[in-house]
């Protein structure tokens, strides 16, 4: 044979493995609103960056018919690009051939571009659509799952692992998901569960639809296993893009600086909050005031609103921001807000992104329903993340901080390197109110008018103990400061904290309360 | 406010009262906390199921006397037949599933009356 005609016998073979599972079931596919897998990738990535890997692969099962059955690189697509001209690894599950499903080949084929992202250090994007495991090869194909999985674990904290459920995505499947950094959810194509509507039917005669069961709305407001949502691939793929700006590319990388801009003018942050502490108010309108361009990505948007977490940048630089909520069930630490918080004080840490806290919250959510969900051990999570934490970390207290929420949120006595208090802060070990109904109740209750010295006690209190001073007087606060100083003061923070060095006992790992 | 404009519901997009420690805030209740179930003592007499499943066995009659111990339901769930035992000596008042059911968790499955 010619060269010329190897040319061509290796074209026609490529030609035909790309048809993928075939024109039904690509028409089939684009019918439900999604792309194929390759378009995925191809839209993800800069243009004509994809390298594949792996395109030959073909599945060795021998059981039930299988060996009579081509199927095209075995379901998976797997290679390296570019995003914005920086390295990327990624694989994408292919639903037209064979739904998707993961048999053993399919499997080496991820866990061969996991290791090369890990050994390079580039993150990796895993695109997930897949009806889950191939059952005719039977045990190897949870192998796969296992391989897979261990990966994960091994490449967290070192290399950012972003996962992209556009399909279903069900039973040992999810676990993947689950092990990275961020899960990006589409309306009505995503569903993740670990036993199916049929299932839990006949099992537990519970009718459900798949996706009221796992769908992308469940997932980004119910269960918190989401971190983004999207109405459309598009729209999804554009969040990922916005997100990979924000971060390092691995462990020992700062994410890149971005040239310096101003917050917009709309966001004036002196009108903002009221000084009423019972009063509601947006906390993310402050966090726009102190970011360039006021550009502020948030995470888990939907789920524990009452905490606020996200990216933004200050003078270019990549800030992680943690915000009780004021606007939503008065900002108080919860089960699910505790949890959200916390693990993402973990990714700022693990990725070198200095945390910026803005605290104004009245303290923990009460009730028998929180206590018996384990609120104790949810709320650690935060006071673990932020005491381990080594990255910089900054706290500006707006207003309220009562009691354990003043602990939990990066107070310096879990080591925050600066700690701010704007002039309407009160930090005190409850709300005035609570407070002077125990410390005073004997002149309350013995008084001539007792709501009338009920209310003089609640203002003498706030007057003496709800300030910054009293904590500011015993150095638990570094400065008081007006509102408008916040953002260059954040900015000299993160500046003079560049080289922060911290020594942490020897340890293989802590034992974080999850 | 941009909150409002979430693509998906989650708030009730309306204030509310929120009391902590004697203070009354403004803000908005998450669907979540507004359907949270509110605690009720338990009532040892009513026995409820601890998992859904499908009821094999009904090995009692209502008016019976059980002592401790003896098996009163078999509820069959996650493959497992789980036996369910009376906690104390009672008679049984009322048996409140059929042979062959299926139940959710939670449900209300014999009423019993200490002896």
């Amino acid at each position: 044979m010619s060269l010329r005609k190897n040319i061509l016998d290796l074209r026609r073979r490529k030609e035909e493995i790309l048809q993928g599972g075939g024109e039904a079931a690509i028409q089939k596919q684009t019918a439900m609103g999604k792309l194929t897998a390759r378009e995925r990738i191809e839209v993800i990535l800069d243009k004509a960056s994809f390298h594949e890997y792996d395109l030959f692969v073909e599945h060795q099962s021998k059981d039930f018919g299988m060996d009579k059955k081509v199927l095209n690189s075995d379901g998976v697509i797997i290679g390296t690009g570019t995003i914005y001209g920086e390295p990327i690894a990624i694989y994408a599950q292919d639903f037209t051939v064979a739904g998707g499903s993961l048999g053993l080949m399919h499997a080496r084929k991820i866990t061969k571009i996991m290791d090369h992202a890990l050994k390079m250090r580039i993150p990796l994007i895993g695109i997930n659509d897949s009806g889950g495991a191939r059952i005719q090869e039977g045990v190897d194909s949870l192998a796969g799952y296992g391989e897979i999985f261990f990966r994960n674990t091994q490449a967290s904290g070192v290399i950012p692992q972003l996962s992209v459920i556009l399909g279903p995505c069900a039973g040992g499947a999810v676990y993947s998901p689950a092990l990275t950094d961020f899960v990006f959810v589409v309306d009505n194509i995503s569903k993740m569960f670990i036993t199916g509507p049929q299932v839990v039917k006949t099992v537990l005669g519970e009718e459900v639809t798949m996706e009221d069961l796992g769908g992308a709305k469940v997932h980004a407001t119910t269960s918190g296993n989401a971190h983004f949502f999207a109405e459309s691939e598009q729209e999804c793929f554009e969040q990922i893009k916005k997100l990979l700006t924000f971060i390092p590319w691995n462990n020992s990388n700062k994410a890149k600086s971005f040239p310096a801009k101003k917050p917009k003018s709309e966001y004036k942050i002196e009108k903002i909050l009221p000084t009423d502490p019972t009063q509601p108010y947006d906390v993310r309108n402050i966090i726009k005031a102190v970011t360039d361009n006021s550009d502020f990505l948030e995470i888990q948007k939907d789920f524990a609103a009452n905490i606020v977490i996200g990216f933004g940048r200050i003078e270019g630089d990549t800030v992680g921001f943690v915000a009780n909520q004021p606007l939503v069930l008065a900002g108080v630490l919860d089960c699910d807000s505790a949890d959200k918080a916390g693990r993402f004080i973990r990714f700022c840490d693990a990725f070198n992104i200095p945390i910026v806290t803005f605290e104004d919250m009245p303290g923990y959510l009460p009730g028998v329903e929180q206590e018996h969900m384990g609120v104790i051990r949810h709320g650690a999570k935060v006071l673990y993340a932020y005491s381990e934490a080594t990255v910089p970390k900054i706290t500006v207290i707006l207003r309220k901080a009562y009691g354990g929420g003043y602990i939990a949120m990066n107070s310096r006595h879990l080591k925050a390197d600066f700690m701010f208090a704007w002039p309407t802060a009160e930090i005190a070990v409850m709300g005035p109110e609570g407070a002077a109904n125990i410390i005073f109740k004997k002149e309350i209750k013995n008084a001539e008018n007792p709501e009338e010295m009920r209310k003089l006690k609640v203002v003498e209190y706030r007057e003496k103990f709800a300030n910054p001073y009293v904590a500011a007087s015993k150095g638990y606060i570094d400065s008081v400061i007006e509102p408008k100083e916040t953002r260059n003061l954040l900015k000299h923070c993160i500046e003079v904290s560049g080289d922060k060095t911290v020594m942490t006992p020897a340890k293989k790992h802590g034992i974080p309360p999850f | 406010m941009e909150f409002l404009h979430s693509k998906i519901l989650v708030m009730t997009e309306e204030f509310d009262k929120f009391e902590i420690d004697g203070v009354v805030y403004k803000t908005m209740p998450t669907k979540k906390w507004k359907e949270r179930k509110n605690w009720e003592k338990p009532n040892p007499n009513n026995l409820y199921s601890h998992i859904p499943g499908t009821i094999v066995g009904i090995d009692v009659k209502e008016g019976q006397t059980v002592k401790k111990g003896d098996l009163l339901i078999i509820l069959q769930a996650m493959k497992m037949d789980n036996k369910i035992i009376a906690p104390f000596n009672a008679k049984i008042k009322k048996i409140c599933v059929e042979l062959n059911s299926q139940i959710p968790k939670s449900e209300l499955m014999i009423v019993l009356e200490e002896l």
